[in-house]
């Protein structure tokens, strides 16, 4: 095994300059789609509390019976995609619109009655926070002959999630097309590598060198210039996120959410991605070409 | 044309047509070859030389016929048992085909490398055949720097670093001067003494008849005859 690690080496070494350049385009290529993940993890973080606060809140008519109000509650608690339901009574609205407004009392002082109807608080589970979800509860709850108005002011976090989603699909779009165009690159370098030493393959075939030992070093090869890579663009991804989220603290959007790095998992995985990139660009090239050197076939 | 027949045969050919299109190199060759023999296969150019010396290594396959080595059949062999045919064989070539970019002492080991050989074995064995072939002190240095004795030196002791049963050899004297080819020869006839077999594919007829053993006529293809060597007068 230290024979191929040391072949493997060799030839990165001897062949310095395009290695070099392929471990920049797979580390580009890893920083680009790792900086898209980054996004998502905390576009997703920003975007979760939010959603779990998602709420709907119904107003009643006023001339709803006191009594309507248990057997209400009972059936929207019982509507799907329904967490929990509150009754907020009418009085409880502005006790609560008096406090949430404690610096302008003024504003109430003048009441002469309460403006309030009676409402109920809807909190959505998990699964239902779409905008779809939310429009296909508040249609069910508008059919009520008791309920006056329902109200979600939250629909634009389904919007702000439509475009999280198209971000989503154009990162898989460009992790996909970097993931090729790593491959190829890889594929390309190995191929030049692998015709400097021409001679060497058919030397080694003549001597009775079976397919996997001309083939183990240039594997390897490929493993390390995937593994370099990937290490290289997820150092330059924290250092920019390091510069990032220390710029971010000091302004306003610190205070709003909690940058964080990729996870410990996804590092792996990324770096796994990368030395997959080598494994298969060198795959393309080996199959390619040994199958036109000589003694490869004996025709 | 069964040329002549020997109860241990280390190699076999029976009716073996190569063609090349509509060019016939080889045309129903039978032959055997007995263990521990020395060879050679001579005739002007296009005779089928280097042919058949690649048919045994499975450089190519035979169009027809059917040819054993040391027990298996080559037209049988599958692609992944083909190395382990080849470290049967010892190859030497009139162009050397070593590797210009690594030293004598890596191009030697390379054939014990890919036998899968130990580490200190494969010192220990380069180390030898090196001082065998007289290259023990230009272990390090690279082929291009060599003369061209020299490196057919190296092309030798890498041919028998694996201890073969058989060496071919194509043409292996024919870019050397009279000295340097003597001493080629010598070794070859060293490994024959040791027991090997030896093939040697040449046009020279004075080498032949220095050196003795017995020789395959090949013209246009066709074996000719087999004679001993000390009776070629062609």
């Amino acid at each position: 095994m230290m024979r191929f690690y040391r072949r493997a080496f060799q030839d990165i070494i001897e062949n310095r300059f395009v290695n070099t350049l392929t471990v920049i385009t797979i580390a580009l290529s890893v920083l680009i789609v790792s900086a898209f993940v980054l996004f998502f993890i905390n576009t997703a973080e920003l975007i979760n509390p939010w959603q779990q606060g998602a709420r709907i809140m119904v107003y009643l008519h006023d001339q709803v019976p006191q009594e309507r109000i248990e057997p209400l509650l009972r059936q929207i608690s019982g509507m799907y995609g329904v967490d929990h339901a509150t009754f907020i009574s009418r009085q409880e609205g502005l006790e609560r619109l008096k406090k949430s407004m404690k610096r302008q009392p003024s504003l109430l002082e003048n009441l002469k009655e309460n403006p309030l109807p009676d409402a109920f608080e809807i909190r959505m589970i998990p699964e239902s926070q779409s905008e779809a979800a939310m429009e296909v509860l508040a249609t069910g709850l508008e059919a009520l002959p008791e309920i006056a108005e329902v109200e979600y002011g939250q629909q634009w976090i389904g919007r702000i999630s439509s475009i999280v989603g198209l971000f989503r699909l154009g990162g898989y779009a460009l992790g996909a097309l970097f993931f090729a165009a790593s491959v190829f690159i890889v594929a390309n370098t190995v191929r030049l590598v692998l015709y400097s030493r021409r001679q060497e393959v058919e030397v080694m075939r003549l001597v009775g060198a079976t397919d996997g030992f001309i083939k183990a070093p240039f594997y390897l090869e490929g493993l390390i210039l995937g593994a370099a890579g990937g290490a290289l663009g997820l150092g330059g991804l924290l250092a920019a996120f390091l510069f990032a989220s220390t710029s971010l603290d000091q302004s306003l959007a610190g205070t709003l959410l909690k940058l964080r790095f990729l996870p410990l998992s996804t590092v792996a995985m990324v770096l796994a991605g990368s030395m997959l990139v080598g494994w298969l660009g060198c795959y393309l090239s080996l199959r390619q070409f040994l199958g036109q050197t000589p003694l490869s076939e004996p025709l | 044309m069964t040329a002549n027949s020997a109860p241990e045969a280390l190699i076999r050919l029976f009716h073996v047509h190569k063609r090349y299109g509509p060019k016939h190199a080889l045309v129903d060759i039978s032959l055997d070859i007995p263990k521990n023999a020395f060879y050679f296969v001579t005739g002007p150019s296009g005779a089928g030389k280097t042919t058949l010396l690649r048919l045994l290594y499975l450089g190519e396959r035979a169009s027809e016929g059917q040819i054993l080595v040391d027990g298996m059949n080559l037209s049988r062999i599958p692609a992944k048992r083909i190395p382990f045919l080849r470290r049967k064989f010892g190859i030497v070539f009139q162009d050397y085909k070593l590797i210009p970019t690594k030293t004598v002492f890596e191009n030697v080991s390379l054939v014990l490398e890919a036998a899968g050989k130990k580490f200190r074995l494969i010192q220990k064995k380069v180390r030898s055949v090196l001082r065998t072939v007289g290259m023990e002190d230009k272990a390090e240095a690279l082929p291009p720097s060599l003369s061209g004795g020299e490196q057919q030196r190296v092309a030798v002791a890498r041919a028998v670093a694996g201890d073969p049963k058989i060496i071919l050899a194509d043409e292996p004297t024919g870019s050397l001067d009279e000295d340097s080819a003597a001493v080629i020869v010598d070794l070859l006839k060293g490994f024959h003494t040791r027991g090997g077999t030896v093939l040697l594919a040449t046009h020279d007829r004075s080498l032949i008849k220095k050196t003795g053993g017995r020789v395959v006529h090949l013209h246009q293809g066709h074996l000719k005859e087999i004679t001993p060597a000390g009776l070629d007068d062609r």
